[in-house]
């Protein structure tokens, strides 16, 4: 089963780490990732994500789409980036992701991916059936 | 056969080696009434099988299959839940050799379940109660638990929780947990939270039979330290109040109405426990034995009391616990000694808003003559004070220090 795991960091507080312990940290997530994740056959893609403050929020109200800078919700924790996780189940999925390094930095979350495949062939029957929608 | 018998000691059983095989609750359980119903009817023709808890497991799993082939003719779209082990044979002893109920437990006790919705699972599934039982127990309205078991469920299905026992790395911060739940239903039962009755029995006996069922299937130092607990607690259950549902304290209970059974159990236990090493709710159940074992109140040990709190400080250093060590030292060297240290604590801005804590100051300042004090401590507790029997009880005590 997969499942999405965002991993959130206050991108304030990481500033203050002085930059030795900083690329340590990153080395030992580094390290995690190839040889437990990918390693044990559970690594099923993922990012690290580019500076928070490089986001840009689209939001359509009214009929009008607006263009924002910076992320939707405006917390101290940011996701800093994801991963996904071909696990048995929810208990292995925990234990990958409480052993992972990146957990000292911010709170991850863990979330079960859906199948959209039925739901996107049943579209498809019904776009072929019924022709384009404009 | 006396089939009610066989239903309260075997359905349990029966459901949660039906819920792991079926991985699916609703399942199971029309699983397990459609066994005992087949049991009915076929028992009475065909004798009593050797081993009746295999043929109710065996005629549910069956059963169950009918049910799902008989959807999927209809919804064939909807995805459905492949029986987890369908060649298996369903009393055969996994590797591990664990029992159906223990994994049962640890996963309506699963920490990505919601807080509320683990007891009730836990009530609902293991024990047997119902919905209406337990909202009831609950003071909640019963649409309402039955939407949180429901959104339990929905989301040990869709995040897959599985049904399993956690490995051994994992089991100590999970069993936390599941004793934190059984814990919680306890103390529901125990002393009600608010409004007017001052214990709901029916749930602290089901938060005994928990604990001696866990004491069973997982006799760790923390299991058997809370059953023992929760046995010396319900062994003052009628010396505790009066009729009319007043606060009796301890000093002034009748010992011969504890219950000699359940005290005998609990020491026992508390014994065992300490040939481990002690946890929490082990040092709590082995001050509980101290006063237990007292003959009169004037007869409590108190010095020992203060030992066990100082080693249960070390592992527990919250301000509660700080609170009930001072108390002890108030009865062990007098209440000056005790004030200084409940001052000590709010002045470190701690349990300003629990109750207790005024109305321990209180008790101290009364029997060191500081009746204004007393008095002013008394009416802080009273603001705060949760239920009916405990504001009496704080009344009472104003009331006795008219100026």
């Amino acid at each position: 089963m997969k499942y999405a795991c965002f991993g959130y960091f206050d991108e304030e507080k990481f500033a203050k780490v002085p930059e030795a312990q900083a690329l340590a940290m990153m080395d030992d997530c580094i390290a995690y990732d190839d040889a437990v994740i990918r390693g044990g056959g559970y690594w099923a893609g993922g990012e690290g994500l580019q500076s928070p403050k490089n986001t840009t929020t689209l939001r359509s109200q009214n009929g009008k789409v607006t263009v924002t800078d910076g992320p939707f919700i405006e917390t101290k924790e940011q996701v800093g980036g994801l991963m996904f996780l071909e696990a048995k189940d929810l208990n292995e999925a925990i234990r990958l992701i409480s052993n992972h390094p990146g957990l000292k930095m911010g709170p991850w979350e863990i979330r079960p991916v859906t199948d959209l495949n039925a739901m996107i062939k049943a579209s498809q029957e019904r776009r072929e059936a019924g022709g384009q929608h404009a | 056969m006396d089939f009610e018998a066989l239903y309260h000691d075997e359905s349990r059983r029966v459901l949660a080696t039906l819920i792991r095989l079926l991985g699916d609750f609703d399942l199971a359980e029309e699983a397990l009434h459609d066994a005992f119903a087949a049991a009915l009817e076929q028992w009475p023709k065909d004798g009593v099988p050797g081993n009746p808890r295999a043929w109710l497991v065996s005629t549910g799993r069956f059963k169950a299959v009918d049910v799902l082939r008989r959807r999927a003719r209809f919804s064939p779209l909807e995805s459905i839940p492949e029986p987890a082990d369908p060649a298996a044979d369903p009393t055969a002893q996994p590797p591990e050799v664990e029992d159906d109920r223990l994994r049962l437990i640890f996963t309506c006790c699963h920490p990505a379940l919601a807080p509320e919705a683990r007891a009730a699972l836990t009530l609902r599934e293991v024990c047997g109660l119902t919905t209406e039982e337990i909202a009831r127990a609950f003071l909640v309205l019963p649409p309402t638990l039955a939407q949180r078991i429901v959104r339990a469920k929905t989301k040990i299905k869709e995040a897959r929780i599985p049904f399993e026992v956690p490995s051994r790395s994992q089991l100590p911060q999970r069993l936390e947990t599941v004793l934190q739940v059984v814990y919680l239903i306890f103390n529901e039962g125990y002393a009600a939270s608010s409004g007017d009755s001052l214990t709901r029995t029916d749930l602290s006996d089901e938060a005994i039979r928990l604990g001696r069922l866990l004491v069973e299937l997982l006799p760790e130092a923390e299991v058997l330290g809370l059953l023992a607990l929760m046995l010396l607690q319900e062994s003052r259950r009628a010396a505790r109040a009066t009729p009319q549902e007043d606060l009796i304290l301890l000093e002034d209970q009748d010992r011969s109405l504890w219950d000699r059974q359940r005290i005998a159990e609990g020491v026992a236990l508390v014994e065992r426990a300490f040939s481990l090493p002690p946890g929490p709710y082990a040092l709590q159940a082995a001050i509980a034995a101290v006063h237990a074992q007292a003959f009169r109140f004037q007869d409590t040990d108190w010095k020992r009391i203060v030992a066990y709190y100082d080693q249960l400080l070390r592992v527990v250093p919250t301000p509660v616990v700080e609170l009930n060590r001072a108390v002890a030292v108030a009865m062990a060297e007098g209440p000056a000694a005790g004030l200084a240290l409940v001052d000590g604590l709010v002045a470190q801005g701690n349990l300003a808003e629990y109750h207790w804590t005024h109305a321990v100051r209180a008790d101290f300042c009364r029997r060191l003559g500081r009746v204004a004090e007393a008095r002013e401590s008394y009416g802080l507790a009273l603001n705060l004070a949760g239920s009916e029997p405990e504001r009496r009880f704080l009344r009472r005590r104003l009331d006795e220090l008219a100026p």
